[in-house]
């Protein structure tokens, strides 16, 4: 009986000793953290993403504190609603927030662009992309290894298993550029949102002559410039045999849609009897 | 250090060069795998003839290309190459074969050159002459040392360590003295009074040949070495030939060598005696299940398919075909890729060596340390690739890595080490251009 309560009066006594010198040295060595940070922090979604440019949640709280305005701060995945309460604890106005989307530039999936090698190395479109330049003819379109599937955090962006090309899930997809940033063909961007996810843009990255490219891809953007023409609205540029949509500038009018001669540009979530299908 | 013994399988050795046949349009590539592409000189519809300089050196770094067939130019276009991407071209239809006067075509061996050290470079430069061992690395700027340093001693790499190709053996037992010719040339151009040229003791008729020849020439120095994979690296040929080690990140010229490629020798010979610009060069085609090994000396811009196919055609084993040897060459997505200044040689493999094995976990067996030339650890190396830790890997220093794939080689779980060796280094490469630019 003796030895147990020696044993507990001990560590009891250890237990006490030390909790007198944590508390002293808790006090001498305290770092000041601002309590706001904190608060922003919570009100953040705390994927730690980094869309926002800052490392994790914590490093764009310690930003928004510490910034005299809140001018080009703002949590992609929160939107606006985050921004405001941010806005709200700190005391300053947030900065609007447009909403954007991911939007891969390519539609060769395996019927209209087909495979002329095999590819069997590591799994990785990174790697791929450093070898050569893909099972297809078209050297700028995707390689379908899914480095963007990887690492993308909210289950928003999925390789199709029959069309071997990227899908994104519009609900989960919060823009947080990681997919942008992880494919190595620069293949996917972000688009601004527009009225009610209406959206044009160009499904093609091909940068080469319209003769060769419609060799390996049949809905390639051959750069004919007839989009470019048909635009009344300046929103269409074609450089190096490729168009671009500027997505700020367009007003959804659809006229380039029924020029494209190769059906390179795709229009989604329109309604549907108003629309070319997009799979077609 | 380091190395692998892979199996040489030379089966085209002995077998005689012969012309390839002119293809009716040659594709002739701009752009080179190092240095800026060049600019083409000639637009659609100008007459070309054959050694008519069609594209311009972009930079110092870069190299001239030349017309290796006469006829009318029809379009300027990308084309794809062995590297699997297209790349800015020439396309020829091919009318007559005509040369330029100033070519000297007689078989007659030039021996005499009274040019200076600055005149040959010139010429080689103008030329459009490459390093002919694949890097294609123009040579020009290798005979240009760096301010403050001084070229000591000159080694020629006949050593030709990957299996199956033997455009460099035969190109020795052909054109021996014409090789022995373009040496002194380069050594006058680096003004070095000695040259040592490296040769495997496989190729015991071509050390014997050279041998015999060399004795005429003054301070050329004919060495056997031992059979090892990558010997014909620059690094790894200058410890075995003069017994210096090259400190990690500097060039050959730091230990006051230059290293040149036995084909590039003869190369330079023809631009410097004969006036004839870098427009064809030998390739092997070969591959365990090929009737007909043989050497070529094709036209740069002849579609491989057009010599395959003069050569017996694609096996119907055939699993991959791959421009330059089994270790460092490129499987080819196509045979419409032309012959650029780099292809050593089409090599077919059979199926079921093509074919990837199931890659395994790695068992710390450190076969792949030992075989690295480059004393790296591959094994690490691969684990910090795939986490992205570029810091980590320039620190591990990834940049000497020489791509020889020995790694991949020797690994018992078939780990795809080089692979992700190749993206960590070019990773690491871009970052460390990016610091470089900010400076």
């Amino acid at each position: 009986m003796n030895i147990f309560l020696i044993s507990i009066l001990t560590l009891l006594f250890i237990g006490a000793i030390s909790a007198v010198i944590l508390f002293f040295v808790s006090k001498r060595f305290q770092v000041f953290e601002n309590p706001l940070i904190h608060q922003v922090e919570i009100a953040l979604p705390a994927v730690n993403c980094g869309g926002c440019g800052y490392p994790g949640c914590h490093g764009f709280a310690v930003a928004c504190v510490s910034a005299e305005s809140l001018h080009n701060l703002v949590c992609t995945v929160g939107g606006k609603a985050t921004m405001e309460n941010v806005a709200n604890i700190l005391g300053k106005t947030a900065s609007p927030v447009i909403p954007t989307h991911a939007v891969v530039h390519c539609g060769g999936n395996c019927e209209k662009r087909p495979r002329n090698n095999y590819y069997d190395g590591v799994s990785s479109c990174a790697i791929a992309h450093n070898l050569y330049g893909g099972e297809t003819g078209c050297t700028f379109g995707c390689l379908g290894l899914g480095d963007c599937e990887v690492v993308c955090k909210f289950d928003a962006l999925h390789i199709n298993q029959v069309t071997k090309l990227p899908e994104i899930d519009e609900e989960k997809c919060t823009s947080c550029n990681a997919c942008v940033k992880a494919c190595p063909k620069s293949i996917i961007e972000l688009h601004n949102k527009g009225i009610e996810s209406h959206r044009i843009f160009v499904n093609c990255v091909n940068k080469d002559k319209g003769e060769t490219i419609l060799e390996s891809c049949s809905v390639a953007c051959i750069g004919c410039e007839k989009c470019m023409k048909e635009c009344a609205y300046d929103a269409i540029s074609v450089t190096n045999n490729l168009a671009f949509i500027d997505s700020y500038k367009c007003t959804l009018c659809r006229k380039c849609v029924s020029v494209c001669p190769t059906n390179a540009i795709v229009e989604i979530n329109f309604p549907l009897k108003m629309s070319k299908s997009f799979e077609n | 250090m380091g190395g692998i013994h892979p199996k040489t399988y030379k089966f085209s050795a002995g077998k005689q060069i012969q012309a390839a046949p002119i293809p009716n349009q040659a594709i002739i590539p701009l752009g080179h795998y190092l240095g800026g592409p060049s600019l083409p000189i000639v637009k659609a519809g100008d007459r070309v003839k054959v050694g008519q300089m069609i594209g311009q050196a972009s930079g110092f770094v870069s190299a001239n290309v030349h017309s290796s067939v006469s006829g009318i130019v029809n379009k300027l276009d990308s084309h794809i190459d062995a590297s699997g991407y297209n790349v800015p071209s020439v396309f020829i239809d091919v009318q007559g074969d005509e040369w330029l006067e100033s070519i000297d075509r007689s078989i007659e061996i030039g021996r005499e050159c009274t040019l200076t050290s600055t005149e040959i470079i010139k010429k080689i430069s103008e030329s459009g002459i490459v390093g002919l061992g694949g890097a294609t690395f123009p040579t020009h700027v290798k005979l240009t040392p760096p301010p403050g340093k001084k070229a000591e001693i000159l080694i020629i790499n006949a050593v030709e360590c990957e299996p199956y190709l033997t455009c460099d053996h035969q190109l020795m037992l052909e054109k021996t003295e014409e090789i022995l010719i373009g040496i002194t040339i380069l050594m006058k151009a680096i003004q070095v009074e000695k040259a040592i040229v490296g040769i495997e003791n496989n190729k015991k008729d071509a050390i014997d040949l050279m041998k015999k020849y060399a004795k005429s020439f003054a301070g050329i120095e004919i060495m056997s070495l031992q059979v090892q994979y990558p010997q014909g690296g620059e690094k790894q040929l200058i410890d075995a030939s003069i017994g210096r080690q090259i400190p990690s990140g500097s060039l050959p010229i730091e230990v006051g060598a230059v290293v040149q490629n036995v084909g590039t020798t003869f190369a330079v010979y023809e631009a410097v005696q004969k006036n004839k610009p870098l427009i064809e060069r030998v390739i092997t085609i070969t591959g365990k299940s090929v009737k007909n090994h043989s050497n070529y000396r094709a036209r740069l811009g002849t579609p491989l398919a057009n010599i395959v196919d003069h050569a017996g055609g694609i096996p119907e084993d055939t699993g991959k075909i791959v421009a330059g040897g089994p270790m460092m060459g490129r499987a080819l997505v196509s045979l419409e890729v032309t012959v650029a200044k780099g292809t050593s040689g089409v090599l077919f493999i059979q199926t079921p060596e093509a074919a990837r094995k199931k890659m395994q976990n790695c068992i710390r067996c450190t076969k792949c340390v030992v075989a690295c030339p480059m004393g790296l650890e591959p094994y690490l190396l691969m684990s910090q690739s795939e986490r992205s830790m570029w810091t980590e890997m320039e620190k591990d220093r990834i940049m000497d890595c020489i791509e020889c794939g020995c790694c991949s080689f020797c690994c018992p779980s078939n780990r795809p080490l080089l692979d992700h060796l190749r993206y960590g280094k070019s990773s690491v490469g871009k970052i460390i251009r990016n610091r470089q630019t900010k400076k």
